[in-house]
């Protein structure tokens, strides 16, 4: 039976950052207004050491988000009943206040290639990706949120929008959306689209999480703009500004800054918190 | 026109491979450059993934051998899981097959170095053997059954691995003496530690891994090194948190 | 060697491996959350590598072949081919394979 009690519903409204294990100490000591930590669930699959000590003193002070990267819930096979296991092993002692996966693939065969993968959005791939969905949801006993990716290409063979082929998932198997700004700032510039009009198209309502991280800029063969996500950078301006926008149709919600590489000093990635906190504070 | 992930996948670590058909641009154009980000995503992460896995290979190499090398590793060996803290287990045995490298014969040793390391990192917690959990009946020792602690790694190598990992390592070490090393990896609290076994020791320390006696580890451990001096093995073993506690209902 | 000279031998080995062994407990007490910051940094390197969400706009995915430069701490270390002496274990016709494709 899924479990809609709430358990896993409540990342408060306020500003998270995406952990690193080099800040444990400065964000112990002065985590400014950050509420929340959002880890990878892969990273937190060994037996033991030190990774699992600092998750357990951590979780006792912050809400936890756990952000698989390896389910490959858009993949043309059924999760990885192994995988499933250790994920339902690590929420089961965790408890964390939400799980979150992308639309994406990243295994094929025994093959996981460490990158989040795109899929065609036909009717055929919605009703695959809704039965992986049921079938996470059903393992770990909760509602989980399904992230928006960033897209560099499309499939010609597409019949539906990305907005609603994530409404009629949520719809389907009653799942939450993990709203990422920033991969719709990429996927709009990248694929020629309004970033608004994809937002005001989003199904706010199921949206439980949102994410801002920063991009890179390069240029396509025929040099139009290539945004790259690679949360190697502080969060642009247009992004902030999508937020904002983002918040005032949706109310507040829990905002995650993600910064993965070339991962900077605690205090700049906590002032990134900081601004993500002062666009939070006046939509309250 | 439609895409599968088979075919997807086929030019992801293939730089040769045509970019798949039906992948377009928002104007319709073929993808390009498009999928290139990904075979980039692809690649340079495992590569980056490898060189943090392996520093001491890295070191010894350099960057710029390194980063060829991972090239052609992650293509033939692509990761078999999700848990990329454990990927480059075949790294040891790739090194060890190419040609232009068999006069650093050492390299595979060190690579399983690195890995075993890291497997020490993610070992389960345990309770370490409390010396004074040894002081009993004298009689009941050899009988003991002493296991070593989950995160205990042994390695042998015909090569100066200690000697290897401490020049590489630590500033000001002396280089490597030409002998046969057997290293030790033991992780007190959360940073494993090698550690430069007495001859005899890994065999003795492999036996308890078995599940032999004190009594019978011996005996292997003497058949292996003649001059094996168990005080030795069991001094270094005990000072290094390498085995666990007796105490059987403690767990963390 | 008889049972009753091997249980001996064994518990005066035990014996003189408990001589200078400290007890852990003065440790624990003195022991700091050293789960916050390993020996080897802020960065803790011996976690290994991690997941990734992220993508890079590092270019580096062509390129099949690989030819050996003299670089890093190997050209330090000058080692005979059998270190101790004896047949090293292993691979040895392995390493007359050529370069992988």
């Amino acid at each position: 039976m899924l479990d809609t009690s709430g358990r896993y519903d409540h990342l408060p409204d306020a500003p998270g950052v995406g952990y690193k294990p080099q800040h444990f100490t400065d964000l112990m000591r002065d985590p400014g207004p950050v509420a929340w930590l959002e880890i990878h669930a892969e990273n937190y699959m060994g037996d033991g050491g030190r990774p699992l000590a600092q998750l357990r003193a951590l979780s006792e002070i912050f809400a936890i988000s756990v952000h698989g990267v390896g389910l490959s819930i858009g993949g043309e096979a059924r999760p990885d009943p192994d995988h499933l296991a250790r994920l339902r092993h690590l929420t089961g002692w965790l408890k964390p206040s939400s799980f979150s996966e992308h639309l994406a693939w990243s295994t094929h065969g025994a093959e996981f290639m460490n990158d989040l993968l795109p899929l065609p959005y036909t009717g055929a791939t919605l009703t695959r990706v809704a039965a992986h969905i049921d079938e996470v949801q059903s393992a770990l006993g909760c509602r989980m949120l399904l992230e928006n990716p960033s897209s560099y290409l499309a499939f010609a063979e597409s019949t539906w929008s990305e907005t609603d082929f994530l409404k009629e998932l949520a719809k389907r198997t009653g799942c939450g959306l993990l709203l990422d700004i920033n991969n719709v700032f990429i996927s709009a510039t990248n694929l020629g689209y309004s970033p608004r009009e994809y937002i005001d198209a989003f199904p706010l309502d199921a949206v439980g999480e949102m994410h801002v991280g920063g991009h890179d800029e390069d240029k396509d063969d025929d040099g139009g703009p290539l945004l790259i996500d690679s949360h190697a950078k502080p969060v642009v301006d247009p992004v902030w500004a999508l937020l904002r926008h983002t918040l005032a149709a949706s109310g507040p919600k829990p905002v995650l800054v993600e910064w993965d590489n070339d991962v900077p000093d605690w205090p700049v990635l906590r002032d990134e918190a900081r601004r993500a906190s002062d666009i939070l504070q006046p939509a309250e | 026109m439609t895409v599968t992930e088979a075919q997807f996948r086929e030019a992801l670590l293939d730089p040769d491979a045509p970019v798949p058909a039906g992948l377009v641009s928002a104007t319709g154009a073929p993808a390009g450059a498009r999928y290139s980000v990904y075979r980039n995503n692809v690649t340079v992460s495992l590569c980056q993934a490898l060189a943090t896995a392996f520093p001491l290979v890295a070191k010894l190499l350099g960057p710029e051998n390194f980063a060829g090398l991972s090239k052609l590793y992650v293509r033939q060996h692509p990761p078999t899981s999700q848990l990329m803290m454990f990927y480059g287990t075949e790294f040891p045995e790739f090194l060890g097959g190419i040609a232009s490298l068999a006069h650093l014969g050492y390299l595979p040793d060190c690579a399983r170095l690195d890995l075993a390391l890291r497997q020490s990192y993610h070992a389960a917690d345990g309770v370490a053997l409390d010396p004074a959990e040894l002081q009993m009946d004298p009689a009941l020792l050899a009988g003991l059954r002493l296991a070593p602690a989950p995160a205990t790694r042994v390695l042998r190598s015909s090569w100066p691995l200690f000697d290897l990992w401490r020049y590489n390592t630590e500033a000001g070490a002396p280089k490597p003496r030409a002998v046969a090393q057997d290293v030790l990896i033991t992780r007190p609290e959360f940073d494993p530690v090698p550690v430069l076994l007495p001859a005899g020791a890994a065999a003795w320390l492999d036996a308890l891994a078995r599940g032999m006696t004190l009594g019978e580890a011996n005996d292997a451990a003497l058949r292996d090194t003649a001059d094996f001096d168990l005080s030795a093995a069991l001094s270094t073993a005990l000072q290094t948190k390498s085995l666990s506690t007796l105490k059987k209902d403690k767990t963390l | 060697m008889s049972s009753t000279m091997k249980t001996v031998a064994i518990a005066s080995a035990v014996a003189a491996a408990l001589v200078g062994q400290t007890t852990t407990v003065a440790e624990a007490a003195a022991k700091e959350k050293c789960y916050g910051v390993s020996l080897a940094g802020a960065n803790d390197c011996a976690a290994g590598p991690g997941t990734t969400c992220a993508g890079t706009s590092t270019v580096d995915y062509q390129g099949n072949a690989w030819t050996l430069v003299d670089a890093g701490t190997c050209m330090e270390i000058e080692l005979p081919e059998m270190a101790d002496g004896t047949p090293r274990e292993g691979s040895l016709e392995e390493l007359d394979r050529d370069l992988p494709a």
